[in-house]
């Protein structure tokens, strides 16, 4: 059976998303952007990576076990590796097989 | 620049991202799969949604058996960052002219990353939209190829996949490293994330990326002029 509502659920993340894509675009067009625009479209790419790696992790428990440790020990790969190879795929790899031994072997 | 030379340059350029949107896409195929949504879901999914970390969270909305408003808030507070690739985009995509519609589109996390060191002049201008375009497609292309492959393998894997969605996890530290790593200028990043884990004790996982984006927001205003000369 067609499934209705998540027909409408991906409708409307769709057309939200683009909404949000097209609005700065709508908003300043072809006119001169603000300098204060021009100024956080630099500086932003940055804070908003943290948030969302802090976002990424905002389910993880510290009080219940296993206490967040398989993240701290995946992302501290990620990290290692990535300063170290500087291979996108190495470091995303290498956290994630990290991440699923610990949580299906270990934890 | 001819269309082939061009085609082969952005098909490179995307390698990094083919990587990450493979194994990520990959991830969300088959927990959309093990869910019983099947390959023409995670195709519809990838080609309309098109937002990595959205569709991983519309899946849980899907099983949930969220409403219509509920899933439009949630997609504003997860997608309310692709704002700021518009704002710092807008210079570079102005007279893209028919390509711009779907450059806008398909500005991803990883698409932004890889376009927006890129120096615009008035003279390159339309080598660049010609450029971000096959890098915005390839980029969709890796996305889906990636997803429908999860879907296919999906219920069929012959280990458990428990843990693979640490993948969009692990993509955005990433992406964190490589930004420190290519600055001296530290504290915009550490604004994100001391702001954001502030929020998150404070408002709680469900609301606290409107008040971050909020406070970071202002934050970065406030160090502006001691900062805005080398960041």
């Amino acid at each position: 059976m067609f499934d209705l509502n998540a027909f409408l659920i991906v409708l409307t993340a769709s057309l939200v998303t683009a909404a949000i894509r097209f609005l700065p675009f709508l908003l300043f067009g072809e006119r001169k952007t603000p300098a204060a625009i021009t100024y956080l479209g630099r500086v932003l790419p940055y804070a908003i990576m943290g948030m969302l790696v802090v976002f990424c992790l905002k389910g993880v428990s510290v009080a219940a076990a296993p206490h967040g440790i398989p993240e701290l020990v995946a992302i501290a790969v990620v990290v290692a590796l990535h300063v170290w190879k500087r291979q996108t795929l190495v470091s995303i790899v290498g956290g994630t097989v990290c991440y699923m031994l610990l949580v299906q072997l270990v934890f | 620049m001819n269309l082939k030379t061009q085609l082969k340059s952005a098909l490179v350029a995307t390698i990094p991202v083919m990587t990450g949107y493979l194994v990520l896409g990959f991830g969300f195929g088959v927990i959309l799969a093990t869910k019983g949504y099947g390959i023409l879901w995670a195709l519809g999914m990838s080609l309309f949604i098109y937002a990595g970390s959205m569709q991983f969270v519309a899946i849980d909305l899907i099983t949930g058996g969220a409403g219509i408003i509920t899933t439009a808030l949630t997609t504003l507070m997860v997608n309310a960052r692709h704002l700021f690739y518009g704002i710092s985009m807008v210079e570079k995509y102005k007279s893209a002219g028919a390509k711009k519609p779907y450059l806008i589109f398909a500005l991803t996390d990883e698409t932004y990353s890889l376009l927006c060191a890129e120096q615009v002049t008035e003279e390159n201008r339309r080598v660049f939209h010609t450029r971000s375009f096959l890098i915005s497609l390839f980029d969709q292309i890796w996305w889906v190829t990636g997803s429908v492959i999860g879907s296919m393998a999906g219920a069929h894997l012959p280990f458990s996949t428990e843990g693979i969605d640490f993948a969009l996890t692990a993509l955005f530290v990433t992406v964190f490293v490589e930004q420190w790593l290519s600055t001296k200028r530290h504290l915009p990043a550490l604004i994100g994330v001391g702001v954001s884990a502030l929020c998150l004790v404070i408002f709680g996982a469900d609301v606290f990326l409107i008040p971050s984006m909020i406070l970071i927001t202002v934050s970065l205003m406030l160090m502006r002029g001691r900062e805005a000369a080398d960041v």
